[in-house]
């Protein structure tokens, strides 16, 4: 192993902080996909009228999932990358590997 | 023969038959180049992110994508929409938890996995069964989709007086009919592609599976940009839906009684998530809970699905490290979820342009909207609309066959290296094992095609949603809890595994077969199925048995954790070590450390 290690990776902390980090970022992100997913059976159940209303000849309700729910969840895969790569990048660091 | 050829629109013919021999081709001439495993694994880490997204999206992207969302759109309306954006968002899922971990732990299949982070070779028997369980549920909607295509292509043969008539298609006097009968064509693409397989060629290669994305996407865009040219676009097609009088209808063929009224099939909670409400004869504002929870609960399996599906994890290997494996999600993502825009699209305009397909049933029903529609496009521009309908059956050939054919090299995988290699018969030899190969093809290529002959009245993305829905129970509670929890046991995930997964595929196959005893020709034993009674009594129970994931998912999960704390003595010794494995990047060189580790015990 690399003598200049400043953190044990084999040890109880490290393991719990990295699952931890990793874990939060996974849930945030879930989260931001599963309210929207979740929600809009709710908006269609509690606001009918609204989301019925036409845009383009599309029902507002269509219209969110039919198109536009494939670029907000693209934007969520693309915001979860960038930062899980720069965690691990900075786990690397911290552990003393980075500059494999 | 030829008087019979003769009645085939040879455009269409030529693209079918074009593809069909590009697809075998290519698949033996991949099959020449890597002989083992090893190789194919190996071959796939030069492939970049880019060619290994195209890969996956083109082995997922199977009949139900390119036929079946098209015709649930066109018979149900607004509620089938989940379907394709679920199949494409469920990969967050698999990005956020499973994706990069599973990748760094080094197991090549869902089996070798549940080997890997338990050290039990019981567990891998155990949880090899769910490879076939989904597997058969994901064939049976490819072979109606091959059904169905074929049964379009040669609709105007006329093959009475070659075949007895109880073979072929009848009207609805039961008298035979022109046209091609639909269990032919499920017996001849999957003997075609069953011969195939167990000859060694469609092993699943990088370059191949590729191909076919692009093939597929191609085949779905284009003539939905000449159609929409021609006949007007995406929402002029939905504004014609509405009731408001004001509303020029003048683009539309009138709509016949069977087919949903406007209002239903462009709101949400229509005739798909209210069925088993109506036959309870509850209807209007009392339907609407009844009909959230369907929603949900197909959401859940469709979700939860994705991220369990055994032939879609084993590519994500293909893949150098993590950080590949999570850049080649998010492209897979972008990839198929470009491609779930257009297929709605057929459904919209076949509602307002086909209208009389909603009068027939089984393969010449909606479920083959893709394939017909184009061909309209022959009345304003001559040929164009035979080559662009050409286009479609190539795209639906390229979609079942890559589909089936992977199917059919996992389950076979499982069924020879798993089953008899392991268990039946631990001292096979080289020889052995490859009559074995051959044999379990052959053996698993029929009950696929008598299973296919059987579902011709069932909706190819309903069965697929099924399929799903297994999953979800199933390996999607195993991964998610391995990979994110410490104290998991052996006992306690093979207990949820087992129990989730299983009560799922009961509570489906109860649901299906209930519905195929309630046809009118139906008989024999599927008879003794018919519960539709029961079900007009209780509807809220038909609805968790037809989509169980949401009360199936969590009861996994709650057992995985209940049996595991009740075991906590089993918890493997090297659990630290496997978890910073899975968790570590891989720059710390963990994997090497671990695997000198276990080859020195």
């Amino acid at each position: 192993m690399n003598e200049a290690s400043k953190v044990d990776i084999h040890s109880e902390e490290f393991l719990r902080q990295l699952m931890r980090r990793q874990l939060r970022l996974s849930i945030a992100c879930a989260a931001t996909f599963v309210v929207v997913l979740l929600g809009l059976p709710l908006a269609n159940y509690f606001l009918p009228e609204l989301m019925a209303t036409r845009v383009a000849g599309f029902t507002l309700s269509w219209l969110i999932l039919g198109v536009l729910f494939f670029p907000f969840v693209w934007a969520i895969a693309w915001f979860f990358i960038k930062r899980s790569i720069a965690l691990e990048q900075e786990e690397a660091r911290e552990a003393g590997g980075g500059d494999r | 023969m030829i008087p019979i050829l003769a009645a085939v629109d040879p455009w269409i013919l030529t693209f079918s038959l074009v593809t069909v021999i590009a697809t075998m081709g290519m698949g033996f001439w991949s099959a020449g180049k890597s002989k083992t495993a090893g190789d194919f694994f190996v071959a796939g880490r030069s492939v970049s992110v880019g060619w290994n997204a195209s890969a996956i999206s083109g082995e997922y992207l199977s009949a139900a994508s390119f036929m079946g969302v098209a015709g649930m759109v066109m018979s149900s309306g607004y509620d089938a929409l989940w379907y394709p954006v679920c199949y494409a968002c469920g990969y967050l899922f698999l990005l956020l938890f499973i994706a990069g971990p599973l990748r760094r732990f080094g197991a090549y299949t869902i089996p070798d996995f549940a080997e890997g982070r338990y050290d039990s070779t019981l567990f891998r028997k155990i949880a090899v069964i769910f490879v076939l369980f989904i597997g058969f549920f994901y064939t049976m909607p490819q072979m109606k989709g091959a059904g169905t295509t074929l049964a379009y292509i040669f609709k105007d043969v006329d093959l009475r007086g070659i075949l007895p008539g109880s073979l072929l298609p009848h009207d609805a006097a039961g008298l035979a009919t022109i046209g091609f009968p639909y269990w032919a064509g499920v017996v001849i693409v999957g003997a075609v592609i069953t011969l195939n397989v167990a000859l060694g060629g469609m092993k699943g290669i990088t370059l191949v599976q590729a191909f076919q994305y692009w093939a597929k996407m191609f085949a779905i865009s284009v003539p939905i940009f000449v159609l929409m040219s021609v006949y007007g676009g995406y929402g002029t097609h939905l504004a014609v839906n509405d009731n408001n009088p004001a509303v020029i209808q003048t683009i539309r063929e009138p709509l016949p009684d069977k087919a949903p009224k406007n209002e239903a099939w462009i709101s949400p909670f229509g005739p798909l998530t209210t069925k088993a409400a109506t036959r309870a004869k509850i209807t209007g504002e009392a339907a609407r809970p009844y009909s959230l929870l369907y929603t949900y609960s197909l959401i859940i399996a469709l979700v939860c699905g994705t991220a369990g599906l055994p032939h879609i994890l084993v590519r994500f290997y293909t893949n150098p490290d993590g950080v590949a494996a999570k850049r080649t999600t998010m492209w897979v993502m972008i990839l198929i979820g470009i491609f779930y825009i257009f297929p709605p699209i057929f459904g919209v305009l076949g509602r307002s342009l086909l209208p009389g397909l909603y009068l027939l049933t089984g393969s010449k029903g909606s479920d083959g909207i893709v394939l017909q529609l184009p061909k309209l496009v022959n009345d304003r521009i001559p040929l164009l609309g035979s080559i662009l309908s050409g286009i479609t059956c190539a795209g639906a050939f390229a979609a079942f066959m890559s589909t089936f054919s992977g199917l059919l090299v996992s389950m076979t995988g499982a069924l020879a290296h798993d089953i008899y290699g392991r268990i039946l018969n631990p001292q096979a030899t080289a020889r052995q094992r490859l009559i074995a190969f051959k044999v379990s093809a052959v053996a698993i290529g029929i009950v696929a095609v008598l299973l296919g002959t059987q579902v011709e009245q069932l909706q190819i993305n309903f069965m697929v949603g099924q399929a799903f829905a297994i999953a979800a129970a199933s390996y999607f509670p195993l991964l998610f809890m391995s990979v994110w929890w410490r104290g998991m046991t052996m006992k306690g995930a093979a207990t949820g595994m087992l129990t989730g997964g299983l009560l799922a595929l009961s509570g489906i196959s109860l649901t299906s077969f209930s519905d195929l005893a309630a046809l009118p020709n139906a008989g024999g034993f599927i008879k003794l199925f018919d519960l539709n009674s029961f079900w007009a009594a209780h509807p809220l129970f038909r609805i968790l048995c037809e989509q169980p994931a949401i009360w199936t998912v969590p009861l996994a999960i709650t057992l995985m954790i209940v049996v595991s704390k009740l075991t906590r003595n089993d918890i493997p010794a090297d659990v630290r070590m496997k978890m910073l494995v899975l968790h570590a990047p891989e720059s710390l060189g963990l994997k090497k450390e671990y695997i000198q580790e276990h080859a020195a015990h």
